[in-house]
């Protein structure tokens, strides 16, 4: 009959228009800014840099080795590399970005940096509220504004920085048992008995 | 104390006018009626925009405006001020005083409409004998005014929509009239306030309203049709809509007279679905006997407010109708279908009370829907379609 | 000439001819209108000069480039990886299929496996960005109409919940970056297998929603049925693809065809239309639907353990050796292909994407031609571009 299909269709919106008041699966709306989402903890924005313990400057894992720049498929990253070094986690003399800056109006929150770095020095952050007025350099991020402390990405992403927390503490462990075998190993070359003077007559 | 309720409005504007002169009083009793028109519809209107557009964001599954006031009821304030303040472009080419007459002679014209209509018992304005042909003959010159809109324009695009519109109203108007006609023809006469007597009448508690008979609800479904393509409401949009290419007779209006066109058309929304109220849905008459101790125009404003919502319904849901499609509907479709209801009207009334008469009526109509129907949707090639799947 | 001999001279079989401009009946001159790039109905910045004879389409011109971005050339500068995030966004709401489409050509290219559990996640991922994108289209297609949005609102409120796995899973709602050569980035948390198999348990509740709303709406069928009708054999010869194909009756699904992936192990049905016009283009967009349903229900099922991307798979120094590889997958738009060619070194020597949006709107004029103005915008959105990848 005609008119059935109408009816039909007419049924479906009277259906969602009731349902709108008493079904929260129904409205969805979340009013933005008073409510929010509670935050995915696998999303990402925009990169920023780790340190560990409290000094971001004595305790950045990032060593300038400058892939993240390379591979960065629309440039964003600018990094000038130190002159001297600093130690890193397990103590070895790494050099440091003296520059290192992220621009975000260019960035598009690929990721590739992240996966192609090599020491988990640079990681996603979920800060994505960052508008502002400031048209020339209100974007772009320098070496300061980029660090962040590890409890803050402990904070974001629990499971991604604990699993970054486990390979770190591998490393280190291997790296002081290697330090350690080879303390043995020099303290007993260091320690090996010279030649036996001539003349000993066993 | 019902009855001093029911008619408060009344006793009011007498309280008022008898603060003049005996010679004055007939005067200023109509001045005080056209004011409370005049300041009631507009306010109305403002609290129906409102309505439509928290109504389709519910009907989306969403929230509506709700920033400006409680609930969003501020804001027809806020687009108030807004298309107050944006400047008022006249095209260069454009004819200035037809560009300016038009919204004013669209707003006027619907005013005027108002006068008939039965708000409450005893509410009504102007109680004319022939108040069904006044509201139609004013009702037809807001069609003037919608030509005169896109004509003014100087532009090819307006005057496009413009002609689409005229045509589309002028050829619903014929189907409005002949469902009205049936509704002359048991009542026996054009007056609205008869009309809302006639059906102000109760058997076993339940009303005599013209809606509830088959001719009734067939030419209700008609008028509602008709009026919903008048007011060009979805889904007979086409004029305004705007992922279409012609953009409509108003696209040269700016600032107020756009907000006057746009107050015009929701003003002719209520009055059609007001003179709909007054032809079958018994005015302002109560739904049961036993709820006769509501006031009248409670009743009345319930009915309209009701229709209103309808229209929101039916523009949340259904798609537009193309053009041609619409016209083929209102000359191939509604118009015989009403001229039956006529006939059925007329059987109705000469067979005379009784069972019969229901049951060859109610036959009729259906027969006629259903025969219609059916054979228009062969005639277009469209049905409902299967789909095979690949081996 | 007259419109019935036109109709006649149309009906004849032909190739791909580009059909002469028709005279005008009648002493009326043509109404040359530009209808975009800015318009509401438009998918994105897109021109179409079209010749009207009163409300008659005469002639019909597709102009687009707004969104040009140098995608083809910019790769050719930048390693394989780096081009991933850039496929991203030729087909901005199918991500993850594009994705998918350039890995496979790279995976053609090197010859690498990729293991079971990375083939499941890809299947059931560009299932999910299938259902999306159809009911997106058929939203847009249905808002054109004028039903002030109700049913995109609908589709939308779906795509949410599947955008909020995507964003669980890969990082971004849109801009996925998920596929890699050899598998997958990350792998998929039973958590995040559980939620989707709850989303896709909400999903056929959905269609039916849908499907009430719409199939049956007579207002529906006297608007779409018989509008812009596709003639198989020059759809077949215009190259165009995808469920538009399906719609004129072609059997020709690259998952079956193909079977690339593991797409063999789940039987599922292709619906083909028979009246070739933009209703049964839609009706085939929400059948599909329903099978990529089955689809991921089977996948969700039976997705094995183990890891999601080769352990010999290099990221950086990634260099090919010289050849060149086609690999194509059934986008929910059409054919998406992306050819490589690699002189060996750490950036393709020329990368080209074959874009089923471009190919498909090739045939608008054909089937615009003698309809109702008002009727250009409903097939236009019937053929579900997508400017991005029109225009790279």
């Amino acid at each position: 009959m005609l008119g059935e299909g109408l009816l039909k269709g007419l049924a479906e919106t009277a259906r969602n228009f009731a349902g709108s008041f008493v079904s929260k699966e129904r409205l969805t709306t979340v009013q933005y800014p008073e409510q929010r989402i509670a935050p995915i903890e696998a999303t990402r924005d925009f990169p920023f840099l780790v340190y560990d313990g409290d000094d971001w400057q004595a305790g950045m894992r990032c060593v300038a080795c400058q892939i993240c720049e390379k591979e960065c498929p629309p440039k964003c990253i600018y990094i000038v590399k130190s002159t001297d070094k600093k130690p890193d986690y397990v103590g070895k003399p790494q050099f440091y970005p003296a520059r290192f800056d992220i621009d975000i109006s260019v960035c598009m929150s690929c990721q590739i940096c992240v996966e192609v770095c090599p020491f988990e020095a640079i990681k996603m952050d979920t800060e994505f509220e960052l508008s502002t007025t400031d048209r020339f350099g209100g974007l772009l991020f320098d070496r300061e504004q980029l660090a962040k402390s590890n409890e803050y990405y402990h904070r974001i992403h629990p499971t991604e920085a604990e699993a970054v927390d486990a390979v770190l503490a591998g490393a280190k462990a291997k790296a002081e048992a290697k330090t350690t075998t080879a303390a043995i190993a020099s303290a007993v070359r260091g320690a090996e008995i010279p030649a036996h003077p001539a003349g000993d007559g066993d | 104390m019902t009855e001093r309720l029911d008619q408060i409005f009344v006793w009011l504007e007498q309280w008022l006018v008898s603060f003049l002169p005996g010679s004055w009083r007939p005067m200023a009793c109509i001045v005080l009626s056209v004011v409370a028109i005049i300041c009631l519809f507009p306010a109305l209107f403002a609290l129906t925009t409102v309505f439509e557009r928290k109504g389709l964001a519910r009907i989306q599954n969403r929230i509506g405006p709700n920033r400006v006031g409680w609930l969003g009821i501020l804001q027809p304030v806020a687009d108030g001020i807004k298309s107050l303040t944006k400047e008022d472009i006249v095209p260069l080419s454009a004819d200035a005083a037809v560009h300016f007459l038009a919204p004013v002679l669209l707003v006027v014209a619907v005013f005027m409409g108002f006068a008939v209509l039965p708000m409450g018992r005893n509410m009504v304005l102007v109680d004319m004998d022939a108040g069904l042909l006044f509201f139609f003959a004013i009702g037809a010159s807001t069609e003037l005014s919608v030509f005169m809109a896109g004509w003014s324009s100087r532009n090819k695009y307006s005057l496009l929509g413009a002609m689409r519109a005229v045509a589309q109203m002028i050829s619903y108007e014929v189907p409005l009239l002949m469902s009205s006609v049936a509704v002359v023809m048991i009542t026996g006469s054009l007056s609205l306030t008869k009309i809302v007597a006639a059906q102000n009448q109760y058997t076993w508690g339940l009303p005599h309203w013209y809606i509830f008979t088959p001719w009734g609800a067939a030419g209700f479904l008609m008028y509602a049709i008709a009026a919903t393509a008048e007011t060009n409401r979805s889904p007979f949009d086409l004029p305004e809509g705007e992922s279409e290419l012609v953009a409509g007779y108003h696209t040269e209006y700016s600032g107020f007279k756009f907000a006057l066109f746009f107050l015009g058309e929701y003003l002719a929304m209520f009055s059609i679905s007001g003179l709909g109220t007054t032809l079958f849905l018994g005015g302002w008459s109560a739904p049961l006997q036993a709820l006769n101790w509501v006031p009248s125009w409670i009743w009345f404003f319930s009915k309209l407010m009701l229709s209103i919502f309808v229209f929101i319904w039916l523009r949340g849901t259904l798609p537009r109708l193309r053009q041609d499609q619409l016209m083929n509907f209102a000359w191939k479709f509604v118009l015989p279908l009403t001229l039956v209801n006529l006939l059925v009207a007329a059987a109705w009334r000469f067979f005379g009370d009784g069972w019969e008469r229901w049951v060859v009526c109610s036959a009729v109509v259906l027969l006629a829907y259903v025969g219609m129907g059916w054979s228009g949707m062969r005639r277009g090639h469209f049905g409902p379609r299967s789909y095979r799947y690949a081996e | 000439m007259t419109l019935g001999a036109f109709i006649q001279e149309k009906n004849k079989p032909e190739g791909w001819n580009r059909p002469p401009a028709m005279k005008p009946d009648g002493d009326g001159e043509l109404l040359e209108v530009a209808m975009g790039p800015h318009h509401p109905s438009t998918h994105g910045v897109f021109r179409m000069d079209v010749s009207l004879d009163g409300e008659r389409v005469i002639r019909l011109k597709p102009v687009f480039g707004y969104l040009h971005r140098n995608h083809e050339k910019l790769a050719e500068g930048m390693s394989y990886l780096g081009s991933m995030p850039f496929t991203d966004r030729l087909d901005y709401i199918c991500s993850l299929t594009n994705n998918w489409a350039y890995a496979l050509a790279v995976e053609e290219l090197t010859g690498q496996a990729v293991p079971e559990r990375a083939e499941y996640l890809r299947v059931i991922l560009g299932e999910l960005t299938r259902i999306v994108n159809h009911a997106s289209s058929i939203g847009f297609l249905i808002q054109e109409m004028g039903a002030s949005g109700t049913p995109l609102m609908y589709a939308f409120k779906a795509r949410e919940n599947v955008l909020d796995l995507f964003e669980a899973l890969t990082g971004a709602r849109m801009m996925c970056n998920y596929m890699r050569f050899g598998g997958c980035r990350v792998d998929a948390s039973p958590a995040w297998l559980e939620d989707t198999r709850k989303v896709v348990a909400g999903l056929p509740q959905f269609v039916d929603e849908f499907e009430r709303l719409l199939t049956g709406n007579e207002i529906l069928m006297a608007r779409c049925q018989g509008i812009g009708i596709l003639k198989p054999e020059l759809a077949v010869n215009a190259g165009v693809t995808g469920p538009m194909l399906r719609a004129s009756g072609v059997n020709y699904d690259i998952r079956k065809v193909d079977g690339y992936g593991i797409y063999n192990r789940f039987p599922f049905r292709v619906p083909l239309g028979e009246h070739w016009d933009v209703y049964d283009r839609f009706m085939i967009r929400l059948l599909e639907i329903r099978e990529s349903i089955k689809i991921l229900e089977q996948a969700l099922k039976e997705i094995p353990t183990g890891t999601v991307m080769d352990s010999k798979a290099k990221i950086r120094g990634f260099r090919p050796k010289p050849g060149e590889a086609y690999g194509r997958i059934e986008a929910p738009k059409g054919e998406l292909g992306f050819y490589l060619i690699s002189d060996g070194g750490p950036n393709p020597y020329r990368y080209r994407v074959r874009p089923p949006s471009l190919i498909n709107l090739t045939i608008l004029e054909d089937m615009s031609l003698g309809q109702n103005v008002a009727d250009v915008v409903l097939i236009f959105g019937s053929v579900d571009i997508v400017l991005g990848e029109v225009d790279r």
